[in-house]
């Protein structure tokens, strides 16, 4: 299936493993240390239905305005420490980025009823052509431009592929199977 | 020669070489898995964009490194590293780059991506009066699945096999597959790896190594790593490398190093030539 949605989301107990989504509304960046400051000091931001994405931008100011200029995700399983946790205490509906996560990921999604969706690694220009502007950025400061926790207006940001969903399916774990089997296999005829 | 560095820059960065589009399109043909497809276009939709916009294709805009093959009669060798310096910092405010030179205690980033030993300038000299600089962002994600692997010689070529296909296992979808495995054997430890390095980059995807005995090795290497299954980004498909380098060295006799270096769908490279005469050429 495929689901074009706006955010807030609210029915991400709808989307399955294999469904692919383009998002259009606000997509709020957040990375290892911004997951760290979140948790700690609580969100300025309103997250419950969000879309949390992992990535470090490049974003340049022109004539005092905010440009993005490229946005490709981040590796999620860093942040494996925290996301649990996070999606407990915020409630975000869509966490994107690439690479996949773990057990305690998939648990958090379950309980809370969320999904993970991966967007293909390293499409920084794709992504920053659909990034239509910055609604406003926090821990700018603090935490430099990669880290900052930076809120993108978006349209049609995608195609994001669910990879694990609140039903307890991850993709993740089938692929890798395989692979283990593909790799035994072929060890097995080395010469 | 400090504007046509920038511009090296801004041509790796923006515009993904043409051996590894052509790679990227082939494989999108044979490809037989719709997940992988998906991948691939976004992939290629990408390189367009950037180009078209002169966008950074990922925002990962690696480690600034320049690999340089330069004539013992070069006349411009003591001007070289200045204006290679010099270039980064200002490519990183035109193009604009991300800055990732970071001091590894401190964590404080340098904020123009130069630092201690960084950009990275690796020397290699030779007959000749010209110079040629390979630009060679190299992203994060990929480069953390590198390997070394100092094997027990008695295991021999099919331990070698081993260890490749193995690694290229283990990093599964995390160096954002479609990549190019380069393998160094031999040598030592750092050899290894740089063997590694230069054959991942800067060979031509598509290009055999001119030893028959290698260049089988690297066909067979090519072949099991795509029966892995990983696919593009680990979501599996027929596409998970997009070709296998292989370089070697003599090695001592109590070892057997095999340095492995992975790069990512985004094998960004510009090439730089200058004479004698101090022309200046991007190639």
């Amino acid at each position: 299936m495929e689901y074009h949605v706006k955010t807030p989301i609210e029915n991400a107990r709808d989307f399955h493993v294999g469904d692919v989504l383009y998002v259009t509304g606000e997509m709020v960046l957040a990375r290892d240390e911004a997951h760290k400051k979140l948790l700690e000091e609580g969100s300025p931001i309103d997250l419950r239905g969000g879309v949390i994405y992992h990535c470090g931008p490049v974003v340049t100011k022109k004539d005092g305005k905010w440009r993005v200029v490229s946005a490709g995700p981040t590796t999620s399983i860093r942040m494996e420490i925290f996301e649990d946790e996070f999606i407990e205490k915020f409630r975000p509906a869509v966490i994107i980025g690439k690479g996949g996560m773990g057990q305690k990921t998939l648990k958090a999604l379950e309980e809370y009823g969320a999904v993970y969706a991966a967007y293909t690694g390293g499409c920084g220009a794709l992504a920053a052509e659909r990034i239509k502007g910055v609604k406003e950025v926090h821990f700018l400061e603090e935490l430099g431009i990669p880290e900052a926790v930076w809120v993108f207006r978006v349209e049609e940001f995608g195609p994001l592929v669910v990879t694990m969903d609140s039903h307890g399916k991850s993709f993740y774990e089938d692929i890798d199977a395989q692979a283990k089997k593909n790799l035994e296999e072929l060890l097995s005829h080395i010469q | 020669m400090i504007d046509e560095i920038v511009y090296a820059i801004k041509k790796a960065e923006t515009k993904l070489s043409e051996d590894t589009v052509r790679a990227l399109k082939t494989a999108l043909e044979k490809e037989t898995n719709e997940m992988a497809k998906t991948q691939l276009m976004a992939i290629l939709k990408n390189v367009e964009v950037a180009d078209k916009y002169k966008f950074p294709m990922c925002q990962d805009t690696g480690l600034q490194t320049f690999f340089l093959d330069v004539g013992y009669d070069f006349p411009y060798m003591k001007d070289l590293e200045n204006a290679l310096v010099e270039a980064v910092r200002r490519a990183t405010k035109e193009i604009p780059l991300r800055p990732n030179a970071v001091h590894p205690f401190l964590h404080k980033n340098s904020g123009d991506n130069t630092g201690r030993f960084v950009p990275y300038i690796h020397w290699e000299l030779r007959e000749g009066d010209d110079a040629i600089i390979h630009v060679i962002p190299k992203g994060g994600g990929s480069e953390n699945m590198s390997g070394l692997y100092m094997l027990s010689p008695g295991v021999g070529i099919k331990g070698i096999k081993k260890a490749v296909v193995e690694h290229i296992f283990r990093s599964g979808g995390k160096p954002c597959p479609p990549t190019i495995i380069g393998v160094g054997i031999g040598g030592g430890a750092d050899l290894a790896l740089t063997l590694a390095k230069k054959a991942a980059i800067l060979r031509p995807i598509g290009e055999r190594h001119p030893e028959d005995f290698v260049a089988k090795l690297e066909e067979e290497l090519y072949e099991m790593a795509n029966k892995l299954g990983i696919g593009p980004m680990g979501l599996g498909g027929d596409t998970t490398v997009l070709d296998v380098h292989v370089e070697y060295a003599y090695r001592h006799p109590a070892t057997l190093p095999v340095g492995i270096v992975t790069q990512c769908w985004a094998n960004r490279r510009a090439k730089i030539r200058i004479d004698a005469n101090g022309h200046v050429e991007v190639v």
